[in-house]
């Protein structure tokens, strides 16, 4: 017998009760099938501004930084306005996202814009989120050509773009969003949920931010 | 990695008496059990979570051999590879042969228990291949050539002076009068150092937190950004998870997710958590080019159906050793293997046996505060006492124990004589103490005197008081 047949069939016989296992199957099938949700915390079912004002008020939280700006032709303005605040060269790195690219770049001459993967040379690079979480804070990202991964781990400053209306309560309706684009029981490669900027706490218990990935989170909020 | 255990009370009094160690272990208390309790006290929701959290595993484990083969389905279907291993060493062959197969030269590590467990990194070197760990902690131990102390904070039991004189012994090509006295300085240089070796690597290996049946995916919690940068960056990414690791839905790693960091370390969340499924794929720019994930049994499938199954719920936070007032004093290296404190000593027997590992689960006050703060509400304490148990009936204990447990229970079988010891006993403790109210020196018990008085008894034996009408 291979390993996997050795493995599953000791499982099996520490389970079964009776040699009809159909019961089993049955529940196995139906749960993965309607994939209930759990306790959901009350906390994130609020909504329009009291929506945005739980998901700022956790993103600074955790020490993320964020942005409100009325309109997405805001954007390239607030991405030059925390470049300068942080002394950084006028340059980013972005995705090939529709929405990232419909950005009016030209109303920031400055403001050098590249596009693609990070090779780990870029100071600063910019997302879309597929979604914002209220209850923690976090936003949600997907690999692919529009929001490259290493994006969102290699430079040193992380700029997250949210649309207010993809702004959620909780991490379900996350899923519903992600299998209504990707289909039931699929999933992007890699799909990020970030809550802040990397830290760590392994010295002495002492929490230090900037470890691996960015070293700051910033987000920019459009519209709500 | 090598076992111990058998010299835990040895390994326990060198704990106690090193300065260093005890500073650090300091740092236990004041840190995480006061995060956890904000961390839980952050959700109204939190109590009624833990129970949820509770049923889903039992229900998992009742249909394990289901949802894994659901799991299997999913991974191949999007992509990668699943590699079945019985034995820690059928996995570090399925490591290697991937490693090997590959060229690979460089393997960077996200933090993983299992990879611990299966001593992987000394078997990687001794087939010419460098494992790198990524997490500061973890990346720190591995400098030191040691071994984690704690399951979420590998280097709890060092302090930053010891930790920059590392850095100055092993990244020589540094300024030697550089400034490390601060922690900040110190992750500062890692992050530099080891960035050039999550560009260099060819493989990237992690563990997983979850496996999702619905979507095949693995998943990794993290706060630094290591593990992601390890899966991203190389040629393939290998995640080596016990099959315990599985859940149905992704609605399920939501209840889970919501308990797991506020027990670990008090977050809401931790920084990162990553869902992973299947290799790059046809237009993505980035993210390996291979996907593998080796499902490890190594003694667990056994565990099913005995009163140690309910351990196979455990999510690997490490609150039931931050609570633990044996571990706040040792620190996670007296237990002498990979998992430390309650639940290291329910595990470890069951995983390298009980023979070498009796005194595990003797290091217990019974206090219960692992269990009560348990976000699996994992029984801890009843499966210590079931090892205790289990090493009786196979006269695993010392001489002197089983004779003194043997009288006793000799004499609670016989009422009678059982009263008059119990008397006799009260009146030598009594003359013992001469009315000083404690004893100072027992006969055959100074391992307790040694350190503290015995209170000597007041009035009558419990039965008398309790016969006299005395009641609480
Ligand atoms: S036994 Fe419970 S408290 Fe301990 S690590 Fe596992 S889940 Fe956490």
């Amino acid at each position: 017998m291979n390993a996997r047949d050795s493995i599953l069939s000791k499982i099996r016989r520490s389970r079964l009760s009776s040699p009809d296992d159909s019961a089993r199957r049955a529940t196995v099938t139906e749960r993965l099938r309607s994939h209930p949700a759990g306790i959901v915390p009350a906390r994130g079912a609020v909504e329009g501004e009291a929506r945005i004002a739980l998901f700022v008020e956790k993103a600074e939280a955790v020490f993320a930084s964020v942005a409100r700006v009325a309109s997405s032709a805001e954007v390239p303005g607030a991405v030059a306005a925390y470049l300068r605040s942080k002394n950084l060269p006028q340059a980013i790195r972005r995705g090939e996202d529709p929405r990232l690219a419909a950005l009016p770049f030209d109303t920031e001459p400055q403001l050098a814009v590249s596009v693609g993967p990070s090779d780990g040379h870029d100071l600063a690079g910019l997302s879309q989120a597929l979604a914002g979480v209220a209850e923690t804070g976090t936003v949600v990202l997907t690999s692919g050509r529009d929001n490259p991964t290493t994006l969102n781990f290699l430079p040193e400053h992380h700029l997250v773009v949210v649309s207010a209306e993809d702004l959620v309560g909780d991490y379900e309706t996350v899923w519903a969003k992600v299998r209504s684009i990707w289909g039931a029981g699929s999933m992007p490669r890699a799909l990020n949920m970030i809550t802040g900027p990397s830290r760590s706490g392994d010295i002495e218990q002492t929490m230090l931010l900037g470890a691996h990935g960015p070293r700051s989170l910033h987000l920019i909020v459009v519209g709500g | 990695m090598k076992v111990t255990s058998p010299a835990f009370k040895e390994n326990a009094t060198a704990a106690i008496h090193d300065t260093q160690l005890q500073k650090a272990l300091g740092n236990v208390e004041t840190g995480f059990v006061a995060k956890r309790k904000k961390g839980a006290a952050s959700l109204p929701e939190f109590e009624a979570l833990r129970d949820s959290a509770r049923d889903l595993k039992i229900h998992v484990l009742k249909h394990l051999d289901l949802y894994l083969e659901a799991y299997e389905r999913k991974v191949i279907a999007s992509g990668g590879h699943v590699h079945w291993a019985e034995t820690a060493e059928d996995a570090r062959r399925i490591v290697t042969d991937i490693c090997r197969r590959l060229g690979a030269k460089t393997v960077t590590k996200g933090k993983s228990m299992i990879t611990e467990e299966i001593a992987l990194n000394d078997h990687l070197e001794a087939q010419g291949i460098r494992p790198v760990e990524t997490d500061l902690g973890e990346y720190i131990i591995q400098l030191r050539g040691e071994h984690p102390s704690h399951i979420i904070a590998p280097a709890v039991h060092l302090t930053k002076e010891q930790v920059a004189g590392d850095f100055r012994r092993v990244h020589e090509h540094l300024a030697v009068d550089r400034d490390l006295s601060e922690p900040v300085t110190l992750l500062s240089e890692a992050r530099a150092v080891l960035r050039e070796q999550f560009l260099a690597a060819d493989v990237g290996i992690t563990g997983a937190n979850f496996l999702v049946a619905e979507t095949g995916t693995s998943i990794i919690v993290t706060n630094e950004g290591n593990g992601d940068l390890t899966q991203t960056l190389p040629k393939a990414h290998v995640v080596l998870a016990s099959i315990e690791k599985i859940v149905p839905t992704l609605e399920d790693v939501d209840t889970l997710m919501r308990v797991l960091a506020r027990s670990a370390t008090g977050q809401e969340m931790s920084v990162y958590t990553t869902f992973s499924t299947g290799p790059r794929r046809a237009d993505d720019p980035d993210g390996p080019g291979e996907y593998h994930v080796v499902l490890l049994d190594n003694g667990r499938s056994a565990m099913l159906g005995t009163e140690f199954e309910d351990m196979l719920r455990c999510i690997r936070c490490g609150a039931c050793m931050n609570h633990c007032p044996v571990y706040q004093q040792i620190g996670g290296h007296a237990y002498g293997w990979v998992y430390p404190g309650p639940m290291g000593a329910v595990l470890t027997p069951t995983l390298v046996g009980i023979e070498q590992t009796g005194h595990l689960p003797n290091a217990s006050t019974f206090c219960g505060r692992c269990e009560s703060v348990c976000p699996m509400r994992i029984p801890l304490p009843r499966m210590m006492r079931a090892w205790r148990a289990r090493e009786w009936e196979k006269a695993l204990n010392p001489g002197t124990q089983r004779f003194g447990l043997g009288l006793w229970a000799f004499l609670a079988r016989r009422p009678g004589l059982y009263r008059l010891a119990a008397r006799i006993g009260r009146w030598g403790l009594a003359t013992l103490s001469g009315g000083r109210g404690r004893v100072a020196r027992l006969p055959l018990g100074d391992g307790w005197t040694k350190h503290r008085d015995m209170p000597a008894p007041e009035g009558g034996t419990f039965m008398d008081r309790w016969k006299a009408g005395e009641r609480p």
